[in-house]
């Protein structure tokens, strides 16, 4: 009994870490509909941004905050200004290996800045790790969970209620209907990918200190993000939270209960079972059928 | 004579000509690995550009038909050519059976789909150490020997890898022309047109997706036997990513297509080597150019550029 | 002009001529080099690289070999096997190199194994996998110690400390695979039974679930085998856990970057390791001492970061292939006779003994057994 409350908060620990990368990545899917396989990077710069700004420079933790996602959210820019923009009448495949170039080239940057080496991050808090009923979680993992709820709300609250929100809507719904209406689509494009750089840097501050920081840890990210944006339903903010707390806990009852060898395989399949069982994820918003 | 066939011709003559030619054995290496992945590109080509579904685990095919023929041959000691036979069997089996329920989803979630169907196929790779070696792979592959023929590295093996290349583009120009071919343009313009005129939609793209992963397994099949050890990691998530650039920069829907962008993504890092630790960054940087400049692909887009170029001449 | 300029002067041109001269008339032995130096495994090919870079300009600095200078043609396989093949092949038939030195890791090595012995090209690998080099191939050696005799030095630490069951927690890549075959086959003749097999991805953040699983089998060491960053969440995520069993780690982590990695959690962590990690407390008679510290002091000049073993196994390579290279004429079938002759050749790793049937040459003493204390290796008597 201890120990499936222990795989169960093991697998927050992870989940949460996939849900919180897995939100900015259906955001700019649900405004978009491009899916950015460059978002793992984004969340890989949010981490190094912190190594440097708090963990060498010793800046307070909220300016370190600050500063890193602003820079990742110019970097967004660029990347959607000089690679996203351009293309006139795009193929939402050569989109996608635009993406996946950029991560290539994000990796290639940060190896170059960052070094080779891994860098560990303290927590935020000196907390000790907190025990309920025998099983044991850390403060940090509870972080990542108030932060992927804290994004995934304020993101559904503007995409509810404000302007710019329901514009965005708008011409993920219809680009020319929502240009006919005088929404400036091109700035929109622009400002979903803003939000999402922004968000996958703060997803990847928050995941720092309980994973070891290399340039190449984007890659696992954002293909686990993509999983848990996938089965939760490509678009859907809440959808994608629930869909990384199911993959990390899926993960560690097949680790726990199963074989650890296998434990990515024993979720892929059941997931795979989902996805036939709902072929529009868990939180299905509409058919995702671009390619 | 008919213009098709003096191009297809100029195409063999231009390869076996370089066979003879090419002395270096590491150019003749960079050429097989070349044609290796002209094949894998074909198949998913097939799949992606015609039936236009794209698949992110066709690293799983290509897996199944090196670890099939390294066990059959290597373990229980059978001749390679009949475990070729049966490395496709199994392959096209498996897409059989995978492709069925994943082909009913469509856009990125049978990407997701194929996706979580690679991990889990490179997942046992790995884990059924006692078949497949294990994460340390595959030692004691056998050479390809035909009759007295070896096929010992170097030339032999570069003129077998192509010959498979050709008959795999006669065979997929072949399927594009043929009635096959026709049922799944219309699959591809419009899904349900093509349904409501009586085009078994589901059975074709199964079809396809059985043809490529056959293709795979044949790749598989002599990357085997050529390198004579193999290990999970060259069949996993960055393999399958690998195939769908290749497709996807040499253009989609043309035969042509999945070789240039072959040869491209096998030639860039051995040509980008002098950058080193800025290697990465160059790579990407010209993957992302290619797509910019040019998003259907470097064929559709030369050949485009080059019309535009005589009409303003 | 005083004298003294004069002397200065007349020394400076002569070290110019010097090598210059005798070198002029002799051709460039030229060296190839295989190392991930990036990608996955670049914690170990990217100081691998470096150090066959700066032991090239120490042998020329010193005239070179029976007057023939070294040129090291290195190339990078990302520790992709099919890139490796190319590497090799591009160093046998194009750069035509009398041997070379790599690759970083067992697949990469295992996938070049047959194209050097085809070409009949001496190669020293810097991989740990046993089945480099068992069953021995002729063209085939390595400088990195096998796990086996980590392992060896690990259970009998164990042994000494009544240990009589373990849970082992591996990494699912071929260090940590082999690791666990080695633990399992050695572990009967230590009497050590293995109550508990875990694994871990290389790149998972988490790993307390497989820990909660080991804790329940109540062993009484656990043993984790792989490479940073892993075992670093491994200890980590053991302190959490409040797992009060002894934590063994392997000679995947003995680099300083595993205590920056694992912090606190990292005390009292046992594990075995060349003697890189604590050579100023080595008895000033063992003859790697010296070596080390020369070592250390090379590559801590070239300004390539905290020095550690896996850098070591490309210093090994070239100082044994400089050995073979004497007197070899550039003739590959002497180079490789030289290789398997050799003999009680001190290295950063350990002494090297070559022959026909062992193409690795180290014996257990290789390792010895280091507890980190205080944030930093101590190191324990066998």
């Amino acid at each position: 009994m201890e120990d499936l409350l222990q795989y169960l908060f093991s697998g927050i620990s992870i989940g949460s870490v996939y849900a919180v990368v897995a939100i900015g990545l259906s955001m700019l899917y649900r405004s978009t509909e491009l899916i950015n396989f460059a978002h793992g990077e984004f969340a890989m710069f949010g981490a190094m941004g912190l190594v440097t700004l708090w963990g060498q420079f010793k800046l307070p933790l909220p300016l370190a905050f600050v500063l890193t996602v602003a820079g990742v959210s110019m970097v967004g820019i660029l990347f959607e200004r000089f690679a996203i923009r351009p293309i006139k009448d795009p193929h939402p495949i050569s989109l996608v290996i635009i993406t996946v170039g950029a991560s290539i080239v994000f990796r290639g940057v940060a190896m170059v800045v960052w070094g080779k080496d891994p860098v560990a991050l303290p927590s935020f808090s000196s907390h000790g790790s907190i025990e309920i009923a025998g099983a044991v979680i850390v403060p940090q993992s509870l972080y990542i969970v108030a932060a992927a709820l804290v994004l995934a709300g304020s993101l559904h609250l503007f995409f509810r209620y404000t302007l710019q929100g329901k514009a965005m809507t708008a011409c993920a719904v219809n680009k020319k209907a929502a240009w006919l209406t005088g929404i400036p689509s091109a700035r929109m494009g622009l400002f979903a990918v803003l939000i999402s750089s922004g968000s996958g840097a703060i997803a990847g501050i928050f995941i720092a200190p309980v994973t070891m920081n290399t340039y190449d840890m984007g890659t696992m990210l954002g293909l686990k993000g993509f999983c848990a944006a996938m089965i939760g339903g490509l678009g859907s903010l809440w959808g994608a939270f629930a869909g990384g707390l199911l993959l990390g806990i899926l993960e560690c009852f097949g680790a726990g209960l199963i074989s650890s060898g296998c434990k990515d395989a024993i979720a892929f399949v059941l997931l795979l079972l989902i996805l036939y069982l709902c072929p529009g994820g868990l939180f299905a918003q509409k058919q995702a059928d671009r390619f | 004579m008919d213009k098709k066939l003096v191009h297809n011709l100029l195409f063999i003559a231009v390869v076996a000509v370089t066979g003879m030619v090419v002395e270096n054995i590491y150019l003749l290496q960079i050429m097989t690995f070349i044609g290796i992945n002209t094949l894998l590109a074909l198949g998913l080509n097939m799949l992606m550009g015609y039936a236009g579904q794209v698949s992110l685990g066709h690293g799983a095919f290509y897996g199944i038909g090196a670890y099939a023929t390294a066990y059959l041959s290597g373990t229980l000691g059978i001749s390679p050519w009949a475990a070729l036979v049966c490395a496709i069997v199994l392959s096209v089996a498996v897409a059989f059976v995978v492709g069925r329920p994943t082909l009913k989803l469509s856009g990125y979630y049978l990407g997701m789909g194929t996706l979580g169907f690679g991990m889990i196929v490179h997942i046992l790779f790995r884990e059924a150490g006692s078949i497949t070696g294990g994460a340390s792979g595959f030692v004691g592959i056998p050479m390809l020997t035909l009759g007295p023929l070896s096929f010992e590295g170097g030339r032999n093996y570069f003129y077998l890898v192509w010959t498979v290349v050709f008959g795999a583009i006669f065979l997929c120009k072949r399927i594009i022309d043929s009635k096959t071919g026709r049922a799944l343009a219309a699959i591809h313009g419009r899904e349900n047109a093509a349904v409501a005129l009586g085009v078994d939609a589901h059975a074709l793209k199964l079809n396809i997706f059985m043809f490529s992963a056959a293709l795979g397994a044949m790749a598989g099949f002599l990357y085997a036997h050529f390198v004579l050890f193999i290990s999970p990691d060259s069949f996993g998530f960055m393999a399958s990513v690998k195939m769908v650039t290749m497709v996807v920069i040499g253009g989609m829907a043309n035969v042509w297509g999945a070789l240039i962008g072959a040869v491209v993504i096998t030639l860039l890092p051995e040509v980008l080597h002098g950058f080193a630790d800025h290697e990465m960054i160059v790579f990407g940087l010209i993957l992302m150019g290619v797509m910019i400049v040019m998003p259907q692909g470097l064929t559709q887009g030369v050949i485009e550029r080059y019309a535009r170029y005589k009409k303003r001449a | 002009m005083s004298i003294k300029t004069l002397v200065q002067l007349f020394i400076a041109i002569t070290l110019c001529i010097t090598p210059l001269s005798t070198v002029a008339a002799k051709s460039v032995y030229k060296i190839g080099g295989i190392f991930s130096s990036t990608g996955r495994a670049s914690f170990l090919g990217d100081p691998e690289k470096r150090t066959m870079e700066m032991m090239v300009d120490r042998i020329n600095a010193n005239g070179g070999i029976d007057g023939h200078l070294l040129e090291a043609v290195i190339y990078d396989s990302e520790g992709d096997p099919a890139k490796a093949v190319s590497a090799v092949n591009k160093l046998i038939h194009r750069d035509k190199v009398l041997a070379i030195i790599g690759p970083s890791t067992t697949p990469t090595t295992l996938a070049v194994v047959n194209f050097v012995e085809r070409a009949k090209m001496p190669l020293i690998s810097c991989a740990a996998g046993i089945n480099i080099t068992t069953p021995v191939k002729p063209w085939v050696f390595k400088t990195a110690q096998s796990d086996r005799l980590a392992v060896q030095g690990l259970y009998a630490h164990m042994q000494a400390k009544s240990v009589k069951t373990v849970g082992i927690i591996t990494v699912s890549n071929s260090f940590g695979e082999s690791g666990k075959e080695q633990l399992i086959s050695l572990a009967k003749e230590y009497g050590i039974t293995i109550v508990a097999k875990e694994s871990f991805g290389a790149k998972d953040t988490d790993t307390t679930a497989q820990l909660t699983k080991l804790k329940k089998a109540s062993p009484d060491a656990l043993i984790c085998w792989g490479t940073n960053p892993g075992p670093a969440v491994v200890a980590k995520n053991a302190q959490q856990l409040k797992i009060d069993i002894p934590l063994y780690q392997s000679h995947g982590v003995a680099s300083p970057k595993f205590i920056a990695l694992a912090g606190d959690s990292a005390e009292g962590i046992v594990l075995p390791t060349g003697k890189i990690l604590v050579m100023d407390q080595l008895l000033d008679d063992d003859p790697q001492k010296q070596i080390l510290q020369d070592y250390k002091a090379m590559y801590s000049a070239g300004k390539a970061g905290a020095v550690s073993g896996f850098g070591g196994y490309a210093h090994d390579a070239m100082t044994i292939l400089a050995e073979a290279l004497k007197g070899s004429n550039g003739d590959k079938q002497q180079i490789r006779d030289n290789l398997e002759t050799l003999e009680n050749h001190v290295g950063v790793t350990g002494r090297y003994s070559f022959s026909p049937e062992d193409h690795n040459g180290l014996s257990a003493s290789a390792f010895v057994m280091v507890e980190i204390k205080n944030k930093t290796w101590n190191l324990l008597g066998r």
